[in-house]
């Protein structure tokens, strides 16, 4: 604390040799500390203000040190949530989220969370206790193989076996977390390496040979792909998660503006650029817009930026996009060919390609001239007229609350600014459907893995990093149970996160298949004996509601809105809406099922 | 087809099961494996034998590359390079074929590690598929156990090792201690 930073000053007559360092690291090398002082000493050092956690047994040591640091710990009530809260925290800011678990059960519940984060691509450093040294491999009490089972679970995880050792583990963690394409790591330290001493020397240096990061993209393929651009009649911008994660939205519309091409952003990317953008049309893929599936389809130069060619987004691959030329930009060269071979493949940082496209793509411009011109506004009208023809539905009914009733309702009261975090599901398709962002780092959904249990505690990780914005846990009835624990850590933090259940007393996705594709032969999906929402979160402190009828909608998302704290707002829906449009899975995505018309049943 | 793949990776604590790990993930079947320390005892060269269908060679190849543990990941399949095999076998056979085995042993330049009333222990370097054949001939002769090493494999081109410097920590924060 501050009263070492006096100790640490170095006597006036000796210059001061690290002026650059401050506090009472300045001149300390080689102070005296134990393991758990380091790690606390780390994670300032890396910025980190809060993290989620759950102590147990082996990390005592730690949390007796955190009694005594400046370090925010928010105590959650399961560590998978721990997980996904860091998720939430790091989605809204571009931080890397911390969590930290302890050995055995702890570790384990932290891996569907871990894995999420691998397959969303965020950065995460996970903090896990282990058994004591000496008792590693004995089977010992609340001993698990964390390193081991961990391992195709995160970027890259570490074991630490010495203190000394300690500090470097921690930066290389928060450094492979958060450079190239960024993804979970997590640390696994034994109980006495929490307990032992040792001097601690700040790390000034990440040496890690084997760890190539591909930045800058290829100069000549970036002039190819201007070249390309310019030729293209109907170019389509495809723009991924990796615009979002590498703070590439202003540089995508400048992009998308420049090269003046319609725009299709993934359920990962929606907010890299602005819904409201005239060259937005929406997500893609199997619950995409008919716009957005048939410019994919039709487009004669696909240009994918920070994006993976996703089963959802390509549907049958081989009739994906068949005519375009691609272009494919990713940090990860591995994404680059892995389901469809790109015309011109550029591995790099999203970010600085597009500032060297869109430059060459201007210096470029004049020598191609308006020969497109005709052909390019045909373009923009096809696509416009796709728009019109089958926008999604919004449609209100005046006895019930059709669920896409709520979303539209949600989205003209936060109109682009709040931040929603969703569950996985129906909800989370309709909220991507029809609520607007105008910016990134709004939309925060669990894409690659589908984690149900996602929304509350991301959004509950996403309210902390950002007090000052509206925020929004979107959630089933069934998400929503699987996180009802962490309204505890709501109530007992005071986060004004407003929870909105979308209750249609199933699991909605899954019924939707059972209906579609199953013969409507309804298995396992009723969720019956739903808590009364208002009693449940009185019982947690704070207010809550259920209604069910359109005319209350308005009003009660404003009572939400208003409530100086948390809110439940319990939504009865419709509850046999499917979601639509829907390509079916294994079809192409032109092959849209457009509305409640019956498709063909499997095995009738 | 069988894709050879040469590894030079870090010798740390489950880096051997990283490269694994990302092989059985991706549902590929290793055939062989043999890792082994370098010149540098910090380093260790593996080559794998992997069944992958050709359009995913490169893949492969790409995954491995991106294990933090690994240095370089380089695919021999097709490269000038040179693989071989070690297998050590014994043979059991009668009195009558003694002289027939050490023949057919020349043939194939194995050296006799071992000779008892019983038979013969062999030992024979070569080509994976010369000695699959070598196999099949001392079979003809009798009972056979064999231990096969894997493939070793080395590239014949110098490709340029392409390390990741070191780079300064970002900005440290205000320490609170």
């Amino acid at each position: 604390m501050s009263h070492d930073a006096h100790t640490a000053t170095p006597t006036p007559h000796k210059p001061v040799h690290k002026p650059v360092v401050h506090g009472a690291a300045a001149g300390e090398t080689g102070k005296l500390m134990s393991g758990s002082e380091m790690l606390l000493e780390c994670l300032a050092r890396e910025g980190v203000d809060v993290f989620f956690g759950y102590p147990g047994g082996v990390t005592i040591p730690f949390y007796d040190a955190l009694v005594d640091h400046h370090i925010r710990h928010v105590l959650v009530r399961h560590e998978e949530n721990a997980c996904f809260a860091a998720e939430g925290y790091s989605k809204a800011t571009g931080k890397v989220g911390v969590c930290c678990a302890t050995s055995g059960p702890g570790a384990t519940n932290l891996v569907t969370g871990l894995v999420d984060a691998m397959m969303d691509s965020i950065p995460i450093v996970a903090i896990t206790g282990q058994v004591h040294s000496k008792l590693i491999g004995s089977d010992a009490f609340q001993e698990a193989d964390t390193f081991g089972i961990t391992r195709p679970a995160t970027k890259h995880n570490f074991m630490v076996k010495t203190v000394a050792e300690l500090p470097q583990i921690i930066h290389e963690a928060f450094y492979i977390a958060a450079s190239g394409r960024p993804g979970p790591v997590l640390v696994d330290i034994p109980k006495d390496v929490f307990q032992a001493k040792g001097h601690y020397t700040p790390v000034d240096t990440i040496h890690l040979p084997g760890y190539k990061v591909f930045t800058e993209g290829h100069t000549g393929q970036i002039r190819r792909a201007a070249q390309l651009v310019l030729e293209a009649e109907r170019p389509l911008v495809y723009a991924g998660g990796g615009i979002v994660l590498g703070n590439a939205s202003a540089e995508l519309t400048e992009f998308v503006e420049a090269s003046e091409a319609p725009t299709v952003c993934t359920l990962m990317g929606l907010g890299g650029l602005s819904s409201k953008h005239p060259n937005f049309i929406s997500m893609p893929g199997m619950h995409g817009s008919y716009a957005a599936n048939m410019a994919m389809t039709d487009c004669d130069l696909l240009i994918a930026l920070g994006t993976r060619f996703d089963d959802r987004v390509t549907g049958q691959l081989q009739t994906f996009a068949r005519g375009a030329r691609v272009i494919h930009v990713d940090i990860d060269p591995a994404e680059v060919g892995k389901n469809r071979n790109p015309d011109i493949p550029i591995v790099g940082d999203v970010k600085r390609v597009l500032q060297k496209l869109t430059k060459v793509l201007l210096e470029l411009k004049p020598e191609f001239g308006p020969v497109k011109d005709a052909a390019r506004t045909a373009w923009r009208k096809q696509v416009r007229g796709w728009m019109d023809e089958h926008p999604y539905d919004r449609l209100h009914d005046d006895h019930v609350i059709r669920p896409q009733h709520l979303m539209d309702e949600i989205d003209r009261l936060s109109n682009g600014q709040a931040i929603v975090c969703s569950d996985v599901g129906q909800h989370q398709m309709w909220a991507a459907q029809l609520i607007g962002f105008n910016e990134p780092r709004l939309w925060i959904n669990s894409g690659g893995l589908g984690s149900m249990g996602f929304g509350v505690p991301s959004a509950m990780g996403a309210q902390m990093a950002r007090p000052d914005k509206l925020v929004f846990a979107i959630c089933g009835d069934g998400g929503f149970q699987m996180s009802i624990p962490e309204l505890a850590t709501i109530a007992s933090q005071g986060l004004p996160v407003k929870i909105i259940c979308m209750n249609n007393g199933y699991l909605g996705m899954v019924r939707q298949w059972q209906t579609l594709f199953y013969n409507n032969r309804l298995s396992a999906v009723t969720l019956d004996s739903f808590p009364d929402a208002e009693k449940l979160a009185n019982a947690y402190g704070f207010n809550g509601r259920t209604i069910d009828k359109p005319w209350q909608l308005t009003d009660a998302l404003m009572t939400a809105i208003k409530d100086p704290g948390p809110y439940l707002l319990n939504v009865m829906v419709s509850p046999m809406e499917n979601v639509y449009p829907m390509v079916p899975a294994g079809a192409s995505i032109f092959e849209m099922v457009l509305g409640e018309k019956k498709p063909q049943l499997v095995g009738a | 087809m069988l894709q050879t793949i040469s590894i030079l990776l870090e010798n740390k604590p489950g880096a051997m099961m990283r490269v694994t790990g990302v092989l059985s993930a991706r549902g590929y079947n290793i055939e062989t494996l043999t890792v082994a320390k370098t010149i540098d005892p910090e380093l260790s060269r593996m080559t794998i034998t992997v069944a992958v269908e050709d359009r995913l060679r490169g893949q492969v190849v790409k995954q491995m590359n991106k294990l933090i543990n690994v240095l370089q990941a380089t695919d021999l399949t097709d490269a000038p390079g040179v693989i071989r095999e070690m297998v050590l076998l014994r043979v059991r056979c009668a009195q009558e074929s003694r002289t027939a085995v050490l023949k057919e042993a020349e043939i194939f330049h194995a050296r006799v590690v071992d000779s008892s009333i019983e038979g013969f222990a062999l030992e024979a370097t070569g080509l994976p598929e010369k000695l699959d054949e070598f196999i099949d001939v001392m079979g003809s002769y009798g009972e056979i156990e064999i231990s096969r090493s894997g493939s070793v494999a080395m590239s014949l081109e110098t490709k340029k090792l392409r390390l990741q410097p070191p780079v300064p920590m970002a900005v440290p924060q205000a320490t609170t201690y």
